[in-house]
């Protein structure tokens, strides 16, 4: 069983089609992409799998769950984590506070627990700051840790956001361009850690990315997308060669 | 210069960075708690008052500062409680059961106004809020079997384990009884901030979208934010009744909301330390006024007369002067002094300069 699964997903927005009868299946373990030209509906296929919106049509399910039956903050639950285009942290709290933050969803202690500062509570301070901790060393965040997100670079803050999704332990990280406004050098360490997330943790990523030189370098297979809809599925070389996605990119030849 | 070196995860998790600053406030909480040996009645009368105006201002601090939740209506959540506690005293309940209690039924309250509210953002939920706040005045005049409607009630002193505590008669113990609460909502309010329920309101507060996306139920939290809040707001109140003594559906006012929401931005926003600032402000800055007033009348011989709304005005002015030069209140200009100190003669300018935020999406509100 695949982990994630779209079956004939269509989204409408109006008389708009921004997901056109979509069908994919995400494997264990592999590291996807979906590549596109603008406004094709690869950011709409990610905030369908978080609950934004909701299908106008199809199945979505994830590791044998219908997500379509949970509110979108269960989704967390699952072990889905995601990332976002135009950067979401948390701007006025450090970035400890945010990856913190990310293990949200693993919480056992209630209010008055927490009010009162019991026992439990900081037995569960202590486990959440370790696995945080483990995240910082993985992303190399050390010295950024006191501070606040709102004065820092761009470029670790989208390495940050990438830290607390994966505070949250998930099993199917959604990265949505994790490249963009990266240099070079940046772009090379992302290429490194979205492999790393694969082999050392075993977490399956699915990524939106415009770099073709980062989506042929990490990815196992590779879906092109235009206007909501599939174009071409396979191996970063097959679906660059694909003539329909050539023709998406560069127009019909004469 | 002072550098803390950590060793351990607990020195985080502590609310004190090390010993020198615990002890600092222990030096502070003990001169406070003998406030009484080295005060005169009527400024002990007035710090109790700050006291009160800081408790109210944490209760809006958990919902405005840290949950990013707007309300101009807390004046509505200060009468409940204080009509609460009232009700249930003159009923016979024991001060001891009936203050919880009064902060209990306010939380309530709170909930269900949470409830039609959760849709709302910032300047909508504004309106909302203030509207309840002038419904209030209706409310209580409609109720009058439990509040007295317009002639009001009257609570004088209140038995504790055998004590009189008594605004007028034993200020001293009315102060220690503030100050408790005080002291204990504090505690409780450090303890919520370094759980994960006080992180899910920040998160709320900075962006639902990927605080939705790390699991946060963004309506259960802020419905939660609502109650705690409503619920320190209802101790205030409480305690406001008891220092006023007879009150009526005129003294939870409007402008006490919009004070109120002066106040924590005056004192700074999403900080613990802003509430009491600003507390300090709003409860010293009527007698500052009527002090420097007798001093210009006396120096240029002008009148004494009262000038109508000079308070609110002058308030109003540093309001204004604190949005524009330190939008972080002055617990923003305090860290900003102690680092001058802290990394002399290091210190540069632009060094709390936030960046030009990015484009925030606002498409999933």
């Amino acid at each position: 069983m695949s982990l994630l699964e779209f079956e004939n997903v269509t989204l409408k927005f109006g008389g708009l089609t921004a997901v056109d009868d979509l069908s994919f299946s995400v494997e264990e373990g592999e590291v996807f992409a979906i590549v596109g030209p603008n406004g094709a509906g690869k950011s709409t296929v990610f905030n369908l799998i978080s609950r934004f919106y909701d299908p106008f049509a199809g199945q979505i399910r994830f590791d044998g769950h219908d997500l379509l039956a949970v509110k979108p903050s269960d989704v967390a639950a699952f072990g889905v984590a995601r990332t976002f285009q135009n950067i979401e942290l948390f701007e006025h709290a450090t970035v400890l506070q945010n990856l913190l933050v990310g293990r949200h969803r693993h919480r056992q202690t209630n209010l008055l627990q927490n009010i009162l500062f019991t026992r439990a509570a900081r037995k569960q301070e202590l486990e959440n700051r370790e696995k945080v901790e483990e995240i910082i060393d993985f992303l190399d965040l050390q010295a950024f840790r006191d501070k606040m997100i709102s004065g820092l670079p761009y470029g670790v803050r989208k390495v940050v956001e990438v830290a607390r999704a994966l505070a949250t332990d998930p099993k199917l990280l959604l990265l949505d361009e994790p490249a963009s406004g990266l240099s070079v050098e940046e772009t090379t360490d992302m290429r490194w850690w979205i492999d790393d997330i694969r082999r050392q943790m075993g977490i399956t990523v699915l990524m939106v990315e415009h770099d073709m030189g980062l989506v042929s370098g990490v990815s196992d297979r590779v879906l092109a997308m235009a206007d909501g809809a599939m174009l071409a599925l396979g191996t970063p070389s097959e679906v660059q060669s694909h003539p329909a996605v050539v023709e998406a990119y560069l127009g019909k030849a004469s | 210069m002072r550098i803390v070196f950590k060793t351990d995860y607990m020195q985080d998790i502590r609310p004190w960075k090390d010993g020198y600053q615990l002890s600092l406030y222990m030096i502070l909480l003990a001169a406070v708690i003998a406030a009484p040996w080295w005060l005169d009645d009527f400024y002990l009368g007035e710090l109790t008052n700050v006291l009160i105006w800081a408790i109210a201002g944490l209760g809006l601090m958990i919902l405005t500062g840290h949950t990013g939740q707007a309300s101009l209506g807390h004046a509505a959540f200060l009468a409940v409680g204080c009509y609460a506690n009232v009700a249930l005293i003159e009923a016979g309940v024991p001060f001891l059961i009936a203050f919880p209690v009064a902060g209990l039924l306010t939380g309530i309250a709170g909930v269900t106004v949470a409830i039609p509210a959760l849709r709302l953002h910032g300047i909508y939920l504004a309106i909302f809020t203030l509207a309840l706040s002038v419904l209030m005045d209706d409310i209580i005049v409609l109720a009058e079997p439990i509040t007295g409607g317009v002639a009001g009630k009257y609570l004088g002193g209140v038995d504790i384990l055998g004590l009189t505590v008594d605004r007028w008669g034993t200020p001293e113990l009315f102060f220690w009884l503030v100050l408790a609460v005080a002291v204990l909502v504090t505690l409780g309010y450090i303890n919520l901030l370094r759980t994960p329920l006080g992180r899910s309101f920040i998160a709320v507060r900075d962006s639902e979208v990927s605080a939705q996306a790390m699991g946060v139920d963004i309506s259960r939290t802020k419905t939660i934010s609502f109650a705690l809040s409503c619920a320190v707001t209802g101790w205030a109140g409480a305690l406001m009744g008891m220092y006023a003594g007879a009150f009526n559906n005129e003294t939870f006012n409007v402008l006490i909301s919009i004070q109120l929401l002066m106040m924590i931005v005056i004192g700074g926003l999403g900080s613990i330390h802003g509430a009491f600032l600003g507390a300090i402000v709003i409860g010293f800055l009527p007698q500052f006024l009527s002090i420097s007033k007798e001093y210009v009348g006396a120096v240029f011989g002008g009148s004494t007369v009262a000038i109508p709304g000079l308070e609110f005005g002058i308030f109003g002015i540093i309001l204004i002067a604190f949005i524009l030069f330190e939008p972080m209140g002055m617990y923003g200009r305090w860290l900003k002094i102690r680092t001058w100190f802290e990394l002399f003669p290091f210190y540069r300018k632009d060094m709390f300069k936030r960046q030009k935020s990015y484009l925030k999406t606002e498409r999933l509100r």
